[in-house]
């Protein structure tokens, strides 16, 4: 679990900067050993009070020496190896958010105005945001990466990224209804993303294929930044009644604190700290050991215990375990509440137990949770927890005063204000500075490019970008994942986004799409930052829902490197300026730093700056969810929005030509608002047969997709908007401008109506043509029959991993 | 009104599509629970899908002893209508109320595809609302659907009637002689890898022939064992 103090009413921080070391002074670090060094003496608080001049392993831990400095300042003394060890994980970059934070209060903070927090039930700072969607039912839902584990070892660190999102969502009280994926690998023919690739995507499906939770979408990307930083970015949404919200605080004096679930292993000590804040270095001790390991069973029925518990209304206050595990529990729950926390480590069920106290408040172990319950009710807590076959342990509870403390063996090992733990991390201003070379790979544009011009030339572009590993279908992966359980699940890929049926009743439900570029963030990571936006607003619109709130993963390179540092910064001021003006407020988020491998400063250490960024959308009924392609033939297809000369980082220059540079196509958001608002009322009135948003591949691209999705081609004619827009058959077909959706309409009235709303909104449109046959026509210039078109859209992956 | 008891076990996924599928068709869905012997007085069961304990020794291999099972047994002897779903469908097996045995896809991933079944046998519970050889949509989702059994074994299924389902086309597991599902010498106890209870409801099941997600083919195996038991749809 990793909270993003990213609101305004966050307290403020009371280490704006890091001092320089002082008083006491620093010892020299131990030599390198396993993290914490093993004592044979416990370490008591005593003990560190009477011997201030020990040496201890923060460097092995991740602190650096200011930061160390600060631990003793604030104690007054030197840490005890469990203070240590809880400062070291809590105060890691996964946990603390050091070098973002101030961006991220700064920008998304500062900018969500008290209009876009209407529908805003928990805003950042929480597990995870909570939307209102009416009707009384409340949706809550984040992205959370776990890239650095899934490279060492894919499969788990993959599934035990499944599991930690689910956790964040029951940890806010509700049920989960659905995941999704969004995943970056390195280039398809390189031998090492065959492992990671097929790894991941087994771990993704092995776990959560178990939990009973359909996966509804997601993305799968292919480029060489990637290859020594995949991306594994794990999404859940989560339903509840308004009344069922609970946030992880320990409140009421008395209320005993109840560990349950799997037990305590020595696995991912040190998950946060060693592995997910640092950059891979060669020759350095394998971290394998770093990683966590999954249950999927364990995990289920933790889901299926919990939903009981809150049912039963015995639960106060509920916290999950994830990055920084008892160590970020006990803080977390301990600072967010009104009193001090007791804790005897001695109670916690061990699977390992030569286990020592740090190792024991560092370990992540997967699938635990900790309750904090009225004695009166554990009774009933544990006859849930019984029922379940579900082990748990009362560990201490809510005390007097504001300390967070910790036995062990008898012993006090940990006597700390716990809101230094978990709120109070160091927060950095970073350097950071645009990188010397985005000069000149914004002057590369593609001008230079040779582009196609006969007919021949065209439609060989056509399939090849349908062919190019991401343009082309993604079933490969999506056939290893269950959508279909819970039977709410109204659509799923390949349409533009999830819809899941909230309210058996009413119909009511929500749509939700992720979207991010690499290459668009590269070429300016500004802009990017919106395009993301952009894409999966247009998406959730596209499936006619209102797009309500946003979450975001952003995944960056290290924040040591000033140029990635700006990446983070202009994408986060990007993205913060682009909600403002669409009216819609980030929830919440994860942001992911150290993806970076290379020789730092040049214009490949990193990888393609990533802002991931999921919109949440409300269908008032799931029934009239438009798809992404036309089932039947006569319909109208029509494209709306203009089309201009934009290249700069698209599909084409990227499959043809290999190239990156120039400038991402420009961002209209007001464009994208009357385009969405023109999809929603459309849908409403069960205008279109189909909707599909026009992005990477343009209109090329697109319309292959919406043929595709049925088998029913088109009979396309685009000499009008060639002479409409003044473009090349080329341009027009392969372009990526912004703002652009093909709809298909029943003959006739619809098509008034389309002309009329496309007018009220001032957006262009244009008939392109009719629905039907068995070919995707493209007149006075080629016909591809679907046979030959599926083959090229459905081979790649299957030649690749299959 | 038919009462359908359902099964939860620990690591059950589809109780509740399979509780809602009973609704929809007309009858009562009746909650059962592994650890409770008592089948509540209920007309019919169904094992639905899932990873059963986590599916970590063999699919279905320890659910087939929990307590509720030995009053599955016994009513299935009895003659009462067993319909097991995928794992449920490997707790039959495991269960012996149904020969042969499942293991994992013959690609060795999880598929989850939209399946064309073949009804090829409309002689049980589950199916005799079914047309013979009648070809019905049904999402499949399994790691180890597989079925696999010895040749006298599939010879006599086969002689006897009791497939009762065959893959169309597409066999997306590798089962031997593109086998679905199978029933035992009564018909009244059916198993199926594919999922009816996912093919029951406008807007949330497979495509169908009146458009995209509106296969209800499932409905079929509900009105069957309705009509079975004398009661109406």
């Amino acid at each position: 679990m990793t909270t993003v103090p990213q609101s305004p009413s966050a307290p403020p921080s009371a280490f704006p900067s890091v001092p320089p070391p002082t008083s006491p002074a620093v010892p020299p670090p131990a030599p390198p050993g396993r993290p914490p060094a093993v004592s044979t003496r416990i370490d008591t608080v005593e003990r560190a009070a009477a011997s201030p001049n020990v040496p201890q392993p923060w460097r092995e831990l991740g602190l650096k020496e200011d930061e160390y400095a600060r631990i003793r300042e604030i104690l007054g003394r030197r840490p005890t190896s469990s203070e240590l060890a809880m400062y070291s994980v809590m105060w890691s970059e996964h946990c603390s958010y050091k070098s973002s934070k101030k961006h991220l209060t700064e920008q998304f903070g500062a900018k969500t105005t008290p209009q876009m927090r209407e529908h805003l039930m928990v805003g950042m700072g929480e597990n995870a945001g909570v939307v209102d969607i009416g009707q009384g039912w409340a949706v809550t839902f984040k992205i959370e990466s776990h890239n650095h584990p899934s490279f060492v070892e894919p499969y788990q660190g993959a599934a035990t990224g499944v599991g930690g999102i689910v956790r964040d969502i029951i940890a806010m009280g509700a049920r989960p209804v659905a995941v999704m994926d969004q995943l970056r690998f390195g280039a398809i023919d390189h031998p090492d993303t065959a492992r990671v690739g097929g790894g991941v995507v087994a771990g993704i499906g092995g776990y959560g294929n178990c939990l009973g939770l359909p996966n509804v979408g997601g993305e799968t990307v292919f480029d060489p930044s990637y290859q020594g930083n995949p991306l594994v970015n794990a999404g859940c949404i989560g339903v509840m009644r308004h009344e069922d919200l609970h946030l992880a605080n320990a409140s009421g004096l008395g209320n005993r604190l109840v560990m349950f679930g799997a037990r305590t292993g020595g696995d991912g000590i040190g998950g946060a700290s060693v592995l997910a804040s640092e950059t891979f270095e060669d020759g350095g001790p394998s971290k394998r050991p770093s990683v966590q390991v999954g249950d999927p069973f364990t995990e289920k029925v933790l889901i299926e215990c919990c939903l009981e518990l809150f049912a039963a209304g015995v639960v106060e206050g509920i916290s999950d375990f994830g990055a920084a595990g008892l160590s970020c529990a006990t803080s977390e729950l301990a600072a967010s509440g009104d009193g001090g926390m007791y804790v005897d480590l001695d109670k916690v069920l061990l699977r390992d137990p030569t286990l020592t106290p740090e190792e024991i408040l560092m370990s992540e172990s997967q699938e635990r949770m900790m309750a904090v319950v009225r004695p009166d009710r554990l009774g009933r807590f544990e006859q849930i927890a019984q029922r379940w076959d579900v082990e748990y342990s009362v560990l201490g509870e809510v005390i007097a005063g504001d300390r967070l403390l910790v036995d062990w063996r008898g012993q006090r090992v940990v006597d700390v204000d716990p809101r230094t733990v978990a709120k109070e991390g160091p927060v950095y201003d970073r350097p950071y500075a645009r990188p010397t070379w985005q000069d000149s790979l914004q002057a590369d544009t593609p001008d230079r490019l040779e582009r196609p011009g006969s007919p021949a030339e065209l439609r060989a572009a056509v399939l090849a970008l349908a062919a190019s590993p991401n343009q082309c279908s993604k079933a490969w992966v999506t056939d290893q994942y269950d959508r279909f359980v819970q039977g709410n699940t109204a659509a799923a890929m390949p349409d533009d986004a999830g819809v899941i049926r909230v309210d058996e009743a009413s119909g009511l439900g929500v749509a939700i799409a992720t979207d991010g570029s690499g290459r668009y963030t590269k070429l300016d990571p500004y802009a990017g930052g919106q395009l993301a936006l952009a894409e999966s607003y247009r998406n959730v619109a596209c499936s006619g829902a209102v797009p309500l709130a946003v979450t975001d993963c952003l995944n960056f390179g290290s924040p040591l490197s000033p140029g990635s540092m700006w990446q983070l910064v202009q994408a986060m001021t990007g993205l913060a300026d682009a909600c403002q003006t669409l009216g819609v407020p980030v929830t919440g988020g994860n942001v992911s730093l150290y993806n970076e491998t290379g020789e730092p400063g040049l214009i490949d250490s990193a990888i393609n700056p990533t802002p991931v960024v999921g919109v949440l959308g409300v269908h008032d009924d799931v029934a009239r969810a438009v798809r992404s392609g036309w089932a039947d033939a006569g319909l109208a297809v029509y494209l709306l929005g203009a089309t201009r000369s934009e290249f700069g980082g698209s599909a084409w220059a990227e499959v043809v030509h290999s190239h990156l540079g120039g400038l991402p196509p420009a961002v209209d958001m007001e464009a994208e608002r009357a385009l969405a608002q023109l999809l929603v009322d459309g849908a409403r009135e069960g205008l279109f047969a189909a909707a599909h948003d026009l992005s990477e591949g343009g209109l090329a691209q697109g319309l292959v997709e919406a043929c595709l999705r049925f088998g029913v081609g088109a009979d396309i004619d685009l000499t009008g908007l060639l002479a409409r827009d003044g473009l090349t058959e080329f341009e027009l077909l392969f372009s990526e401008t912004q703002a652009r959706a093909l709809v298909g309409v029943a003959p006739g009235k619809a098509e008034e109506r389309l002309a009329g709303l496309a007018l009220a909104q001032g957006i262009a449109l244009a008939k392109l043509g009719e629905t039907g046959g068995d070919a995707l026509t493209i007149r006075t210039l080629f016909a591809i029959p679907l046979t030959e078109a599926r083959a090229a859209f459905e081979a790649t992956l299957p030649d690749r991993f299959a | 009104m038919i009462r359908i008891g359902v099964v939860t076990f620990p690591g059950t996924l589809d109780d509740g599509d399979a509780l809602r599928a009973c609704r929809l068709a007309g009858a009562e869905g009746v909650p059962l629970w592994h650890g409770d012997a008592n089948l509540s007085g209920v007309d019919a069961v169904i094992l639905p899908g899932g990873f059963s304990y986590g599916d970590y020794l063999r699919a279905g291999a320890i659910a087939r002893f929990a307590p509720v099972m030995e009053s599955v047994i016994a009513a299935a002897h009895g003659g009462m209508p067993v319909l097991g779903i995928c794992n449920g469908f490997q707790v039959l097996t495991e269960s012996h109320l149904l020969p042969g045995s499942m293991i994992k896809n013959n690609h060795r991933t999880f598929v989850c595809r939209e399946t064309e079944l073949i009804v090829a046998s409309t002689a049980t519970a589950w199916t005799c609302d079914f047309a013979s050889d009648q070809r019905i949509v049904i999402p499949i989702k399994n790691q180890d659907g597989q079925f696999v059994a010895d040749d006298r074994t599939l010879d006599e299924l086969g002689a006897t009637g009791r497939i009762v389902f065959r893959y169309a086309g597409w066999n997306p597991n590798g089962s031997r002689r593109d086998i679905a599902g199978i029933a035992n010498e009564a018909g009244n106890v059916v198993g199926l890898m594919p999922h009816p209870e996912h093919a029951v409801e406008l807007g949330f099941g497979p495509d169908g022939p009146g458009g995209p997600r509106t296969g209800r083919d499932g409905l079929g195996f509900f009105a069957s064992v309705i009509a079975r038991l004398g009661g109406v749809t």
